[in-house]
């Protein structure tokens, strides 16, 4: 794609040049020399080699807070996406967080490989091979080893999300040939990594025979919602996030009142993406426990602070302590989230922080409601 | 797969700290010590240097092991680098291990400047370690 094609797709030739962007941008609060603004202007004024080698094209965090406000509605996260798929063909590419060791196990998982990544699976949670509901875990096994150093185990949310899906009824399949979903690679713009991967998740979903797929990570839930049809073409099944599924069946939960005091940070691709705001909300009321907003909530709420394993640093810090501050101000006694990606994230930033609150996922808040937990 | 395929030449990933290791291979090299041509020795300022994204990328490429050698244990150049090897190569084999990539094919050795026969012979083991297992999964054009 040319850049005069992007500027048409995203509606970035109507910018209006008002600036909402830039005002609502929480890198632009952070590091004052960025600006979405003016990087569409350079496009605009014929200019994009100068985008193409700035640092600035990788500190969007594409949380869409701005294309929420835009008056001429441009998609300013499809924008950067686009661009850094054309700087990638002129072979400048991002400085990767983690030494890019996400963009590397991704390389590899488009690679004929054996996985061993259901080890997470513990006594007592019903899963099959072959079924009509397909849980993807998505990367979790990954950041259980990656994120140690930070206490965070993300298979935890896992092994709440089969717990729940028993308690309704449902024993999904859980593969060990799944792949990443590449949500990341697309957003690095590598589109034929992601189509990569998306074929082989397509054929593995497929041998399962599912009808449903089920999901945890609202990356992952949106990469096959809106960027799987793209590349692959319509999907042969349903795609659900596991707060939309349980939002259905809350009362076939059999839920105990937590009576506890907690926060919720909407993730950018559940929230802004994907309108889920209400689901994960009526998970926590449903628990008992006591919901209360931070500042900036819904359709304003502020990203984590990194996205796409790219660009980390000051800046993603700076924004990740506005939004702890933000939790710490509600009074409450956890932060619930639905992202893995997002707990982790902040729980970076908590680590050097003397704030005194529990990051959670939903999935666990509402396993210890059902009290399926053995303890 | 053919894992004793008569001679399978595996294609071993060295990375060598400058300080003693590359020197120690060095060593091995004008002692013209024998040893398999199936390594490519990688210098690095420090096995700290060498992260899990390194690692992986040599598997990706096509490697069939990676071994990281530095300093022994209080002889860093930098004091500390070598402690941190221990955990990425850690790390490492256990994101390997969720991989289906077998931790076996990848090793942390110390060698100093001062041994180049030890380079030689760990360079000899491994290779027969890594041949033994065959070609990792990723090359294999039938999965």
């Amino acid at each position: 794609m040319n850049f005069d094609e992007i500027l048409r797709q995203t509606r970035a030739d109507l910018c209006l040049d008002c600036g909402k962007c830039t005002g609502s941008c929480p890198v632009t609060r952070v590091d004052p020399t960025y600006s979405p603004r003016s990087t569409i202007e350079r496009v605009l004024s014929g200019r994009p080699e100068e985008l193409i080698h700035n640092e600035h094209l990788w500190a969007c965090l594409t949380c869409g807070l701005c294309t929420t406000r835009c008056p001429s509605n441009v998609d300013y996260p499809a924008f950067v996406v686009a661009a850094r798929s054309v700087a990638r063909q002129a072979a400048v590419e991002g400085t990767y967080a983690h030494n890019a060791v996400m963009q590397e196990l991704m390389g590899i998982m488009a690679l004929p490989i054996r996985q061993k990544r259901t080890g997470w699976l513990a006594d007592g949670l019903k899963t099959v091979t072959q079924g009509d509901d397909f849980y993807f875990v998505g990367c979790l096994p990954y950041f259980d080893v990656l994120f140690e150093d930070l206490g965070v185990v993300s298979t935890d949310a896992a092994r709440a999300a089969v717990r729940l899906m028993n308690a309704l009824g449902i024993a999904p399949v859980v593969s060990d040939d799944e792949r990443c979903c590449g949500a990341d690679l697309l957003l690095n713009g590598d589109v034929q990594g992601f189509r990569r991967l998306a074929e082989i998740n397509l054929r593995v979903i497929a041998a399962s025979g599912a009808k449903r797929v089920i999901f945890t990570c609202p990356e992952g839930v949106n990469a096959f919602r809106h960027d799987y049809p793209a590349v692959v073409g319509a999907l042969p099944f349903e795609v659900v996030h596991l707060t939309e599924l349980l939002a259905e069946h809350m009362d076939a939960l059999p839920l105990h009142a937590l009576g506890e005091t907690v926060t919720y940070h909407d993730p950018c691709r559940l929230g802004r993406y994907l309108d889920v705001y209400d689901a994960p909300r009526a998970a926590i009321r449903a628990a008992g426990a006591t919901l209360v907003e931070m500042r900036a909530n819904r359709e304003n709420a502020l990203c984590c602070g990194s996205t796409g394993w790219v660009h980390c640093g000051r800046c993603a810090k700076g924004i990740q302590t506005t939004r702890l501050h933000q939790a710490q101000a509600t009074g409450a006694q956890r932060l619930i989230t639905a992202c893995p990606k997002c707990r982790i994230h902040l729980s970076c930033a908590l680590k050097d922080l003397d704030i005194d609150i529990k990051l959670e996922d939903v999935t666990n808040l509402l396993c210890r409601a059902v009290e399926l937990d053995t303890d | 797969m053919t894992n004793q395929a008569e001679g399978f030449q595996p294609r071993i990933v060295v990375f060598a700290c400058n300080w003693c290791s590359y020197a120690g291979a060095d060593l091995a090299g004008v002692s013209r010590i024998q040893y398999p041509p199936t390594t490519r020795v990688i210098r690095v300022m420090c096995s700290g240097r060498v992260t899990p994204g390194f690692i992986l990328e040599a598997f990706r490429l096509g490697a069939d092991g990676v071994l990281v050698t530095g300093c022994h244990p209080g002889d860093c150049h930098y004091i500390s680098g070598n402690e941190n090897a221990v955990v990425t190569v850690d790390k490492t084999g256990r994101l390997m291990n969720v991989l289906g990539i077998e931790a076996a094919r990848l090793r942390l050795e110390w060698i100093s400047a001062a041994e180049g026969a030890r380079f030689a012979r760990i360079m000899t083991e491994f290779t027969e370690q890594v041949q033994a297992l065959g070609p990792t999964a990723l090359k294999d054009t039938t999965l």
